[in-house]
């Protein structure tokens, strides 16, 4: 048993928080926050693919590292901690997991090699309104492999090169690659809670669309492409939430009010302790996640909830608190709190809400109890 | 990461295993830490003692002390290996030796001689004989540096003897330990910190008087203890005089390891019950609100679990375990408190019915409920390890302190 990172693992995720320190710097997130054209940082996802991380945890049959997933999880924890502003989780922990997952050979030669270059962005597409999905509820149909229907909203589905779209074909659900350059998408860019990051409406309308996996499982298969990615995910939120608590304690250090640093008030250090022990638990929770993924374990599906669980709440309570703790600063356009609080709604809500995760988690125990 | 037993790790296992079902108690002690019984029970203290004694001749006491002294010389994580073990069969009984070799033992093999070691390590070891930390008064809880009891030296020799006026608090298992290490007041004229000394003293000496407190949750684990001139050589002080307080220091590092323990209800014993409860749109677990909250408990209890893991982990990889223990009773407390109201609640009017024979679960979220208060106190409030954190890990300022430069006896007091 080890419930550490290990020393090479250490030692990547020192060398990726050092690189991200440089060229993912607070000007570079706001770069994008400000400019309503732009959804993500080209120059910063080219050195990120440079880097090697894209293709991380893809086979090296597929031009990938073939590191681990907890070599992943490192990585993803210093993304989160930048609020890096890349389509770095549609690409990897959706498009690729689910190509890894469910794609055929030939699916997987043709494209994770590019993905592993920094040649193509990726996207997945599973809601169509407001509330949660659910498979009966689904109106995108394939029909003689022709999409046609509207995925609302679709993280970085306005850059995306190709989408993983779960759909139905005879009243059956399935999921479906599309590629987005293709006769038949049209994608409208929508204002989001997250400007940091790109969301769109994709409208499908006759789309060349090739199943991804069996037919008829496709809520399924998106239940484990999401179960790959809340563990991914997980680690972003974890490394938000501590940069989050970062600030918030190098704040209460040096506002003074009183005649005294904030930080010697017990009302402020016990806010920031709670905040530290939601962190910490949310952490343990994540790793038994980051084991399971990497393990491909049965514990996946438990272990991917209660990461999800833990983390989302964990990343929401620092980021509010941090804006909390800055007082009247925090409220500000220039204080970079908010972009936690923001990052802190869109890790939340990407792959479901925690809503959705606890019931996830609650229903797979009483499974586990009756059998 | 790796949350399974390596090859050596699944020997362990399988060995602890084996020895278990073979030697555990078929009828263990059931005594819990925080002592919901009423009156002592010297059958069950019995059981707990014959299995201690077990566990020691088997190497498997202390599994983390040296083999010199008596403990297994095994790692962090065999430990929590036979922890997990020793939970399945249910063996129980810990409770009554955890401060003793938790906390008060470690002190003394910090600081007493070599002869004192020899005569105290093994038979506290074996569950022969049990200690008890006399640190809380009337006057100071949170605040155990502001102990007013006080030791007075009879005479000028070098090696002459103290007495001890005053009154302990909060004592756990004063009424049944042997031995005890108690923290003093030698020098009334130093600031409050600078003038404590740590002494181990026998329960039976003359003078000592044990009073059980009667606790809001019925039982009476906790005692007050008073001291009437007892006499304690010099050989029996821990640490230099006037030096106490660094001694204390060594003995509650360990306390936020010892106090942890849990309470034998979690979500898994709530799902039980909510299984069990019919309300008229099916069973209480198919409540939407309950299934949410039991995802919370869920989550903080594996939480929890894999943090003490991750602590085990530090240990076995030589870092010594820092302030962040402390997150585990704070969680373990409150989850506890939350959980057995949902309980209760859950129940309906049928909830106030305290009574083992008639309430579900033998009235286990009732004695919770009423139980919980004391966990969120005993061993740092949740308060005090809220600044631990704050201070110790996060490294924010200590509180303002309008005691540290004033001579103890000029500090301001209260009632």
């Amino acid at each position: 048993m080890n419930f550490d990172y290990s020393d090479d693992q250490k030692f990547l995720k020192t060398e990726a928080r050092k690189f991200l320190d440089a060229a993912c710097t607070p000007a570079v997130v706001r770069g994008v926050l400000d400019d309503p054209a732009r959804s993500y940082d080209e120059p910063l996802w080219r050195r990120i693919a440079e880097q090697g991380w894209l293709g991380a945890a893809i086979p090296e049959q597929y031009n990938g590292l073939g590191l681990g997933r907890i070599e992943l999880c490192a990585i993803a924890e210093e993304l989160g901690r930048v609020c890096a502003p890349v389509p770095f989780a549609s690409t990897v922990y959706f498009l690729a997991e689910a190509l890894m997952l469910a794609g055929s050979d030939e699916q997987k030669a043709k494209l994770l090699p590019k993905i592993a270059a920094g040649e193509l962005i990726g996207a997945f597409a599973t809601s169509e309104g407001p509330g949660a999905y659910s498979e009966a509820g689904i109106q995108a149909r394939v029909e003689g492999g022709k999409l046609t229907g509207v995925k609302v909203p679709v993280t970085d589905g306005d850059v995306a090169d190709y989408a993983v779209v779960l759909a139905k074909e005879a009243g059956r659900s399935g999921l479906y690659l599309v590629d987005l350059s293709g006769a038949g998408v049209t994608r409208e860019t929508l204002k989001t809670l997250d400007p940091t990051r790109g969301v769109a409406k994709l409208t499908f309308a006759g789309a060349a669309a090739e199943r991804l996996g069996p037919a008829g499982e496709g809520a399924a298969l998106a239940e484990a492409v999401m179960d790959r990615a809340a563990v991914l995910l997980a680690f972003e939120q974890l490394g938000g939430a501590d940069r989050s608590l970062e600030m918030a304690k190098s704040y209460a250090l040096e506002r003074f009010a009183f005649g005294r640093q904030i930080g010697s008030y017990q009302a402020i250090k016990h806010k920031l302790a709670d905040i530290y022990v939601k962190n910490e638990l949310a952490r343990s929770n994540a790793y038994y996640g980051a084991w399971a993924l990497n393990a491909g374990a049965a514990e996946l599906p438990v272990a991917a909830s209660a990461a999800r669980v833990a983390a989302s709440e964990a990343f929401w309570f620092a980021s509010k608190e941090n804006i909390q703790t800055h007082g009247g600063m925090g409220f500000t356009w220039e204080v970079d709190a908010h972009l936690y609080y923001r990052r802190s709604r869109q890790l939340a809500l990407v792959a479901g809400a925690p809503a959705v995760w606890k019931e996830r988690l609650v229903s797979q125990l009483e499974r586990r109890n009756a059998a | 990461m790796d949350f399974t037993d390596s090859p050596e790790e699944v020997a362990y296992r399988t060995k602890a295993r084996a020895w278990l079902e073979a030697n555990a108690p078929k009828h263990p002690s059931t005594a819990s830490v925080i002592g919901e019984e009423g009156a002592l029970d010297l059958d069950d203290m019995a059981r707990a003692k014959a299995w201690q004694a077990k566990k020691a001749q088997g190497g498997y006491a202390q599994i983390t002390w040296p083999k010199e002294w008596g403990g297994g010389g095994g790692t962090p994580i065999e430990s929590v290996i036979f922890g997990q073990e020793e939970a399945k069969v249910g063996a129980g009984g810990g409770g009554y030796f955890q401060i003793g070799l938790g906390m008060c033992v470690p002190t003394v093999m910090a600081f007493a001689d070599d002869a004192t070691k020899q005569r105290f390590v093994g038979p506290a070891l074996r569950g022969e004989e049990i200690w008890c930390q006399l640190f809380s008064e009337p006057g100071g809880g949170s605040d155990v540096a502001a102990a007013s009891t006080r030791a007075i030296r009879d005479g000028d020799a070098k090696d002459a003897d103290w007495v001890i006026n005053g009154q302990k608090v909060w004592t756990s298992g004063a009424h049944y330990a042997d031995f005890g290490i108690v923290i003093v007041r030698t020098n009334p004229e130093a600031p409050k910190h600078k003038g404590l000394t740590m002494f181990w003293i026998d329960m039976k000496s003359p003078g000592i008087e044990v009073k059980p407190i009667h606790q809001m949750s019925g039982g009476s684990n906790f005692n007050e203890v008073y001291f009437t001139d007892v006499r304690v050589p010099d050989s029996q002080r821990l640490g230099a005089i006037d030096d106490g307080w660094k001694v204390s220091l060594v003995t509650l590092m360990n306390e936020r390891l010892a106090v942890g323990g849990g309470s034998g209800l979690d979500y898994s014993t709530i799902m039980k019950l909510a299984r069990s409860l019919q309300t008229s749109t099916g069973s209480a677990l198919s409540d939407q609100a309950f299934r949410q909250k039991l995802a919370d408990w869920y989550v903080q209890s594996e939480g929890l679990k894999f943090t003490r893991f991750r602590t085990m982990t530090a240990l076995s990889r030589g870092q010594t375990p820092g302030p962040e223990s402390s997150i585990g009773k704070i969680i373990a407390a409150g989850q506890l408190q939350d959980l057995a109201n949902a309980a209760v609640e859950m129940e309906d009017q049928f909830g106030i019915i305290d009574d083992p024979a008639m309430a579900p679960l033998a009235a286990a979220f009732q004695g919770g409920l009423l139980s919980a208060p004391g966990l969120r106190i005993a061993g740092g409030t949740d308060e005090i390890l809220k600044n631990i954190i704050a201070e110790r890990v996060l490294g924010l300022p200590g509180d303002i302190r309008v005691d540290k430069d004033v001579a103890f006896k000029d500090m301001p007091r209260g009632r």
